[in-house]
């Protein structure tokens, strides 16, 4: 275990600088693993070069056919032998994380033991799937360290045309702004979905987010098949101890160009306090003596900004649940697309409300699976089906907050709209 | 011969998070009131019932290893009850329940290499991806570009400066899996890819490659008298979706796979509605160690924004005020013919009105 380090100027550079350097990290590995120091070489090689060195592969665990990144190495001789032969092959588990990645530092160091003994003794908390990414191992040691991991209570992710390991914001554990139990409702949708985590058998990836408020610290509505982001219905609540306080530290100025002027549908109105009137649909709150807000909550759209910037004072209702957006993912191969509205509200409170879910994203992953062609994600089968085809497959009633506005052009076979529209008023008849 | 047994995996799937809480997070899960920020890189938030906890965040390599992930744990152990967790930006999150203990760990902190920050209206730690490291695809690299930016930008880490927070990322190839972002750093690829024609039969599934290429440029072809692949080069974007499922199909160059800087995405709901991000500065040169090209034009679109935007506005608050053609000369980058949209739905981005600023 004593190889000698190959000279890494390029590298070298990367010590310098006060942001915590994972050359320096790897160096450290690489006085005991010879793996780590080929690993360095091949990493020098590629900035030298300015070119990748990994090619892909097949290895895996029992039982599972994902969850592990294959790497060998390119980085070759005339002979075709590897240049960097110790760290010929350096593949990645993905494990799945715990909901809102808390960690016990018991468990940290169990990790750090597992694959100090299996692995490079490289880890990344995480990957931007939200995985935690045991990065460097043989393909000997793959199935050992799988095994000491998964008998540490953890479990492999998605990789492939399949299920994907997902993310949940810090939530209901630390946040005031949380909307529904983010934990419960990521854990029972993904452990219901094992099976097309762990065989990947879908046309393209499937990825589920979860973000606990319109604020969506999970980015999910760019990046998920399916992103659950919470909201409320009722009235913002509010806290006149707190509205004072924070009025009294950044005054009128503030409030004005900062909280009402920024409401994107001008629903917060500034008010003298004695004529202030909370109502059905409208919350109050005075700020001082002589001045308050006034909200109209029909007219507000959840966005979260003046709750961000007079966080207690203002707060999301009581009456709470998650919207369901559905298509979003990133430009291969039509482009940028945002997840869409598919279910403007469902309660998240109860296991029943779970199940619904559940059975929500097992509907729409069949359909995937049906439907899509291959290599194509979600939104782009949406895009090539269209959404009214999608919605009928699934029995989801449309709805128009599902659209930004109606159409803008003719160009549509009509002649079913008195059934339609008999529909329409039957529907609302039973509601 | 006997089959070896092997072990089954016990299909657990993501863990109950509940063993990991901190206790008060544990106490308080579902009822905390509001929170406050007393200094950069401190949240303080309240529970309904009057606890209180301190949770001091700091920057971390996000690819670790084992000697940091221990190092950092002795200090939770010390100062934060034995629990950590991690954001979506890989900064680390020490939970503290005593308002004494918060200057100590900050100062253990930073005497350890980690800076404390990246909260509120700061620059955060860059979401990125693996680049060279570990990715089969990489056309340049991701951990090094990004220490390589945070060492320029953390000041603003460690402040709360800002308009209003600012998100970075930085990605290997034009997959973007560093995701969406105020500022995205992003591999353009400037040439066709290089065919090696000796070994497409071999290793690529032809007609899923066809299938690949968003403006059906490739199709199948003999070359040399072997089946293969040819690119009409003409239609060609360069976009190296072909590359993953055909290596010999070489998209990474050197000298000609380039950088491109994107300005305004934000997933967040507050204000306007999420917003995609915008291609506004192209043909950086992928120059290892340190990127200092790329480094100049994000510090560059920064220090204007730190300047120029209103409290509160983001990126693309920011520039749906001012206008683009006010970032352009603000930022002195030059906006050209490449940076008007031909895909589909391009007419979407054309001025539409006679809204235009003087």
């Amino acid at each position: 275990m004593t190889k000698e380090m190959y000279k890494t100027p390029m590298l070298d550079a990367l010590e310098t600088g006060p942001w915590p350097s994972f050359v320096t990290g790897l160096k450290r590995l690489a006085k005991d693993k010879d793996y780590v120091v080929d690993l360095l070489g091949q990493l020098e090689h590629s900035y030298v070069t300015r070119k990748g060195y990994w090619k892909g592969g097949t290895v895996g665990v029992f039982g599972y056919g994902g969850g592990v990144i294959p790497r060998f190495t390119e980085a070759k001789d005339e002979t075709g032998k590897p240049m960097f032969p110790a760290a010929a092959e350096f593949h990645t588990l993905r494990v799945m994380p715990p909901a809102g990645m808390h960690y016990s530092t018991d468990v940290l160091r169990k990790m750090a033991d597992i694959w100090e003994k299996h692995g490079s003794g490289l880890i990344a908390f995480h990957g931007q799937s939200g995985d935690i990414m045991f990065q460097g191992v043989t393909s000997e040691n793959t199935q050992p360290a799988f095994d000491a991991i998964n008998e540490l209570g953890f479990d492999l992710g998605g990789a492939g045309p399949a299920v994907r390991t997902s993310m949940s914001c810090v939530g209901a554990a630390r946040c005031e702004q949380s909307c529904y139990d983010e934990a419960r409702a990521h854990r029972t949708v993904i452990n219901s979905f094992l099976d097309d985590i762990h065989r990947p058998s879908l046309p393209y990836k499937f990825k589920f987010k979860f973000s606990g408020c319109p604020n969506d610290c999970m980015n999910s509505i760019q990046r998920a098949d399916m992103a659950i982001i919470g909201t409320w219905r009722d009235n913002i609540r509010t806290d006149e101890a707190l509205a004072r306080k924070w009025f009294a530290k950044h005054g009128m100025d503030e409030l004005v160009n900062d909280v009402v002027a920024r409401c994107p549908t001008k629903a917060i109105r500034l008010k003298d306090t004695k004529d202030l009137k909370a109502g059905d649909s409208v919350s109050a709150v005075a700020l001082s003596d002589a001045h308050g807000l006034e909200i109209e909550n029909r007219d507000c759209v959840r966005c979260m900004h003046c709750i961000n910037v007079m966080t207690g004072a203002l707060a999301p209702g009581k009456d709470k649940g998650a919207t369901v957006l559905v298509g979003g993912k990133r430009t291969l191969k039509i482009g940028d697309l945002m997840g869409t509205v598919v279910v403007p509200f469902m309660k998240l409170e109860t296991d029943e409300d779970r199940a619904k879910l559940v059975e929500l994203g097992q509907k729409i992953i069949d359909f995937f699976a049906e439907n899509a062609l291959e290599h194509e994600r979600t939104g782009e089968m949406i895009e090539r089906i269209g959404i009214v085809n999608f919605l009928e497959a699934l029995e989801i009633p449309i709805d128009p907050n599902m659209v930004s506005s109606p159409r803008t052009n003719p160009y549509v076979r009509m002649d079913g709209w008195d059934e339609e529209v008999a529909k329409m008023k039957a529907a609302k008849q039973v509601a | 011969m006997a089959q070896p047994q092997m072990r089954r995996a016990i299909e657990s799937g993501v863990p109950d998070n509940q063993q990991f809480l901190h206790p008060l997070l544990k106490k308080n899960y579902g009822n905390w009131k509001y929170h406050d920020r007393p200094r950069p890189g401190v949240l303080h938030h309240v529970a309904h019932g009057g606890d209180e906890v301190w949770t001091v965040r700091a920057g971390t390599q996000r690819q670790m290893d084992v000697h940091t992930i221990r190092r950092l744990c002795d200090i939770a152990d010390r100062y934060a009850e034995g629990h950590v967790r991690f954001t979506i930006r890989s900064n680390i999150e020490f939970m503290v329940s005593s308002e004494a203990r918060v200057a100590p760990l900050i100062a253990e902190l930073e005497k350890g290499g980690f800076p404390v920050g990246g909260t509120g209206n700061s620059v955060s730690m860059i979401a990125h991806t693996q680049g060279w490291l570990h990715c089969d695809i990489p056309g340049t690299d991701a951990s090094g570009v990004v220490k390589a930016l945070m060492d320029e930008l953390v000041d603003e880490f460690r402040r709360e400066e800002m308009p209003n927070r600012v998100h970075l990322s930085t990605s290997c190839c034009e997959i973007n899996c560093g995701g969406q972002a105020d500022i995205a750093i992003i591999v353009q690829h400037t040439k066709p890819p290089k065919i090696n024609h000796d070994l497409v039969a071999n290793v690529c599934e032809r007609p899923a490659v066809v299938a690949r290429c968003p403006v059906a440029a490739i199709r199948p072809a003999l070359v040399n008298g072997k089946p293969s692949l040819e690119v009409d080069e003409k239609k060609c974007i360069c976009c190296g979706a072909c590359y993953p499922p055909c290596p010999p199909m070489q998209i990474n160059d050197p000298e000609h796979s380039k950088l491109a800087i994107w300005v305004g995405g934000k997933n967040s709901n507050a204000r306007a509605k999420p917003t995609f991000m915008k291609m506004v500065a192209a043909g950086l040169p992928n120059h290892p160690p340190r990127w200092p090209e790329v480094a100049e034009v994000v510090k560059r679109i920064l220090h204007v924004y730190k300047a120029d935007a209103r409290p509160w506005e983001r990126m693309s608050d920011w520039i749906d005020r001012i206008g683009w053609p006010r970032f352009f000369e603000r930022t002195e980058l030059p906006f050209t013919k490449y940076l008007i949209d031909d895909w589909r739905g391009a007419r979407a981005n054309l001025n539409a009105s006679t809204h235009i600023r003087f």
